[in-house]
């Protein structure tokens, strides 16, 4: 814009001061993990002994394994469910639709802590022992919704008469939909999926009440662990901040280096 | 008629892509101005110059004789209605069309009057409380018009501003927008890439491409006297022929030489030679100039579209007379009917 | 496409066992007393009188002011964050963007748990302090660090919420206000501040709602005498063993957020309206848990 010069340290300076906030604790959290004493606040020389005790530490190692099988099944689980009730949603008139979703969404609109302990009564209710499968119906009922969030739009801006097209050349309803619409909204399929997956890996509240038998996710065991401070955990963390910052860098570069920059003259 | 905008020697790069390539250009007071040409031709990034929202990268632009490069777009006695209209959703019409005035701090009072006056001149009274998001696209396109207006501009810049309507509701809104103009008297620059949009309003029209402006002129030397073969062909039908300019005021084409009204070319310069379908009559094989077969034809309405095959090329022929597809015709025209224009162009 | 309809079936059953039964499941206990068979129900509101003793109305004002705190800060640092990444080049917001979301990808407990190796008497900040020759201070279990622990991990879904109606706002209108005469300052306040009015209130929903709730960071942050409306959730579900109590807290506790939702809705009259006009989708509620 012609003579409208702001400031250009401002935005810089604001835009910095915020990210070193936010990234601040996790640097911190990293440099610790190599820390040579226990303490999390005087450093005592470089080490990787939290490493070393992490893959030692059969508590740890079994709230990964707890957090990566409940993440993986339930995703896979709340992305089938969700993409099968979203198809027949959008197929659905609105009355239907509007009601279902009303009530789908109501873990999302709740707090989550009113969400977790609706499930832990409906457990005990039924008398069903908490320990990990509680835990992992749990997380399938919390994903499911999000599956449906993420997947609705995508069939909506889909024809509405592609389905009918595919039958009237012979296909039965079911092929159509694994042949032609299945296909048309994989991309929905994929975010909600790993919606699920993120959403379940980090979940604490609802896991942290549903579970039981001494089940533990990563969660969970920090929470657990908060009062013995213990080095391994931002060993942990660093190993999967940096398997995270890695999958996100790929994912938003790839497409950023394929699009080519545009130049709008007219 | 005063001299109110001059453009000198207007450059504009983006990221070292040339799009406006040394533009001259006065606009006078009052006159209905239209920037013509194919999309990606520059007339938008000179439009926005003008506007204040783009800085040149070379030239001046001098408004009342006053250089305005550095002026920013508020401080502009200039407003423009946007593309897509640009209307605030937030804001109901009345809201709308007194955010100009609320901006220079006018009493509520005098914004009343003035804004009752433009719903008037734009024929939307009793629409004060509307919603914007609600009205139709021709609505929103006089709410556009009127919330520039209002501020009493010395020149409102529309911008493609009937490129959302439709077919009808853009023929009524054109004999409107002059009607507007004449009405408030100000300068109008348009932008258009519709050749028949800018015969029909403007005053003068300045046919740009590629970043250079190929004519300026009123509608009827531009349709009559096409500088070049560019505007010849963008503007109307033509039947564009190359030739030797022999001498003055003769003309070789087609193995024939014929007797024209044009002169001051060099001799035996190579030109390019515009005749209008509607100036080509149908006539006897043994009266006509040139000698062909109708090859196809095509009725328009008003007239017809008859292709002829000549020995060495197609003509276009409009006329309102048939004649069917295979009967051997001769084409006649007259001398004033053949445009001859040098193979440069003269800007 | 009856076929395809039929599809919704076993989700509508899933909905009713996981979703509509627990709800009223937590109705049902607010409105019984413990017995010691399961089956025996004695309908009682003493589970809500319980609670309107100055005790716990005061650890629901504490957790109302602080998630009223968070929000505001969120706005206020959040917003010119938001205005400035959505000013930005293109290419310079799909990374600033980036940045600002990995962070809210990283487990919520470990982050938070690193504030206090920053915060404590002998940690990060304190030694900057010393070293630049300030006396220390005690921040570790104050309102202050509460709060701070909840600005850090709930600003990200208001500057995202706000950064999407900013970004897709129509850059004409903004271009339609110069050209009216309306200065930088000017646009702002009547154009662009009204118009991403959604994003703000998005923001809101996304930045009060866990802040109200949240139990681990009180806890971490707090130290484990602070009790937050979480707080008091978890230990009468947990330690205390007191399910009906703790249900019927609940219930409080959605009823005021559902209070203060509808309120600050009220707040902008035109959202249903101007929401036509920017479209600001659900960008930022997929984001939405702790």
């Amino acid at each position: 814009m012609v003579g409208s010069k702001p400031a250009k340290w401002l935005p810089f300076f604001l835009i910095g001061s915020t990210l070193l906030f936010f990234y601040l604790p996790i640097l911190i959290m990293m440099v610790f993990s190599f820390n040579g004493s226990r303490s999390l606040t005087n450093w005592a020389g470089f080490s990787t002994q939290w490493y070393t005790q992490l893959f030692n530490s059969r508590d740890m190692m079994a709230a990964v394994m707890t957090t990566v099988s409940i993440a993986l099944i339930s995703t896979v689980i709340s992305t089938f469910v969700g993409t099968v009730t979203a198809i027949g949603l959008s197929k659905s008139n609105k009355v239907i639709k509007e009601t279902v979703l009303m009530i789908s969404n109501l873990p999302i609109l709740n707090p989550e802590i009113v969400t977790a302990i609706g499930l832990m009564l409906l457990f005990s209710a039924f008398a069903i022992r908490r320990g990990f499968a509680t835990m992992l119906l749990a997380h399938i009922a919390f994903s499911i919704p999000y599956v449906i969030l993420t997947i609705l739009p995508k069939l909506r801006t889909l024809d509405p008469n592609i389905a009918e097209a595919a039958m009237d050349l012979g296909a039965t309803p079911w092929q159509a939909l694994i042949k032609v619409i299945v296909p048309q909204i994989t991309p929905g399929i994929v975010a909600g999926a790993l919606i699920a997956f993120t959403m379940s890996f980090d979940d604490f509240v609802i896991s942290y009440f549903v579970t039981g038998n001494g089940v533990k996710n990563i969660s969970i065991l920090v929470y657990t662990m908060s009062k013995r401070i213990n080095p391994t955990i931002n060993a942990l963390s660093t190993i999967l901040v940096v398997i995270i910052t890695i999958a996100l860098v790929l994912v938003n570069a790839l497409p950023m280096l394929r699009k080519k920059e545009r130049i709008a003259i007219e | 008629m005063r001299k109110l905008i001059q453009f000198k020697n207007v450059v504009k790069d983006f990221d070292g892509q040339l799009v406006l390539k040394g533009i001259n250009l006065e606009i006078m007071e009052n006159e209905f101005v239209t920037l013509l040409g194919p999309s990606g031709c520059g007339k938008t990034t000179l439009l926005r110059i003008l506007g204040g929202f783009i800085e040149q990268s070379e030239g001046q632009v001098f408004f009342d004789d006053i250089e305005i490069s550095k002026v920013p777009p508020y401080k502009r006695e200039i407003n423009t209605v946007f593309q897509r209209y640009a209307l605030f959703p937030h804001m109901d019409v009345f809201d709308n069309i007194a955010f100009g005035l609320r901006i220079k701090k006018t009493s509520e009072n005098i914004i009343k009057q003035k804004v009752t006056k433009m719903l008037k001149l734009v024929d939307l009274d009793g629409y004060e409380n509307r919603a914007v998001t609600l009205l139709s696209g021709g609505q929103q396109q006089r709410v556009a018009i009127a919330r520039a207006l209002v501020n009493e501009p010395m020149v409102l810049l529309l911008d493609e501003p009937l490129g959302a309507l439709d077919l009808k509701l853009r023929k009524e809104m054109q004999l409107e927008l002059k009607k507007i103009q004449k009405e408030v008297g100000i300068t109008f620059i348009y932008v258009t890439h519709d050749q028949e949009e800018a015969l029909t309003m403007s005053d003068k029209i300045v046919v740009i491409n590629e970043g250079e402006i190929q004519q300026i002129g009123t509608p009827t030397d531009i349709y009559n006297e096409p500088e070049n073969r560019f505007v010849a062909d963008f503007i109307g039908e033509s039947n564009i022929i190359e030739g030797i300019m022999i001498d003055d005021y003769r003309v070789f084409f087609d193995g024939v030489e014929f007797e024209c009204v044009d002169y001051g070319f060099e001799d035996n310069e190579e030109v390019d030679i515009v005749i209008r379908p509607e100036d080509l009559d149908i006539v006897e094989p043994k009266h006509g100039k040139l000698v062909g077969n109708v090859i196809s034809t095509l009725f328009k309405g008003v007239h017809f579209e008859i292709v002829v095959q000549t020995a060495n090329r197609k003509f276009i022929v409009h006329t309102t007379d048939n004649s069917p597809i295979g009967t051997q015709v001769g084409l006649h025209f007259f001398k004033e009917d053949i445009h001859v224009m040098s193979k440069m162009g003269t800007y | 496409m009856k076929a395809f309809r039929n599809l919704v079936k076993p989700y509508l059953f899933w909905m009713g066992v996981f979703i509509v039964i627990p709800m009223l499941l937590i109705i049902l206990y607010a409105f019984t007393r413990q017995g010691n068979d399961v089956m025996t129900f004695t309908f009682t509101f003493d589970n809500f009188i319980k609670f309107f003793d100055p005790i716990f109305l005061k650890v629901l004002g504490k957790s109302l002011q602080i998630a009223f705190v968070t929000t505001l800060v969120s706005i206020i640092l959040g917003y010119p964050v938001a205005y400035y990444v959505a000013n930005t080049k293109e290419k310079t917001q799909t990374l600033l963007i980036l940045l600002i979301t990995i962070p809210m990808w990283i487990n919520m407990l470990v982050r938070t748990y690193s504030w206090i190796s920053i915060l404590s008497d002998n940690g990060f900040l304190n030694s900057i302090l010393k070293a630049i020759g300030l006396s220390p201070v005690s921040l570790m279990y104050t309102d202050f660090a509460v709060t701070l622990g909840m600005v850090y991990n709930f600003m990200p879904f208001m500057i995202l919420s706000i950064y999407t109606v900013l970004a897709k706002m129509d850059k004409a209108l903004i271009a339609a206000s110069y050209d009216l005469g309306a200065n930088r300052l000017q646009t702002f306040l009547r154009i662009v501040l009204p118009l991403s009015v959604p994003g703000i209130i998005a923001g809101i929903t996304l930045v009060f709602l866990p802040a109200v709730s949240t139990f681990v960071i009180p806890k971490f942050l707090g130290g484990g005498n602070y009790m937050l409306i979480g707080n008091l959730i978890e230990n009468q579900f947990i330690t205390v063993g007191e399910w009906n109590f703790g249900s019927a807290i609940s219930l409080i506790m959605a009823m005021v957020i559902m209070g203060s939702m509808l309120l600050t809705r009220r707040l902008d009259r035109n959202v249903e309206e101007s929401d036509k006009g920017v479209n600001h989708g659900n960008g930022g509620v997929m984001y939405g848990r702790q």
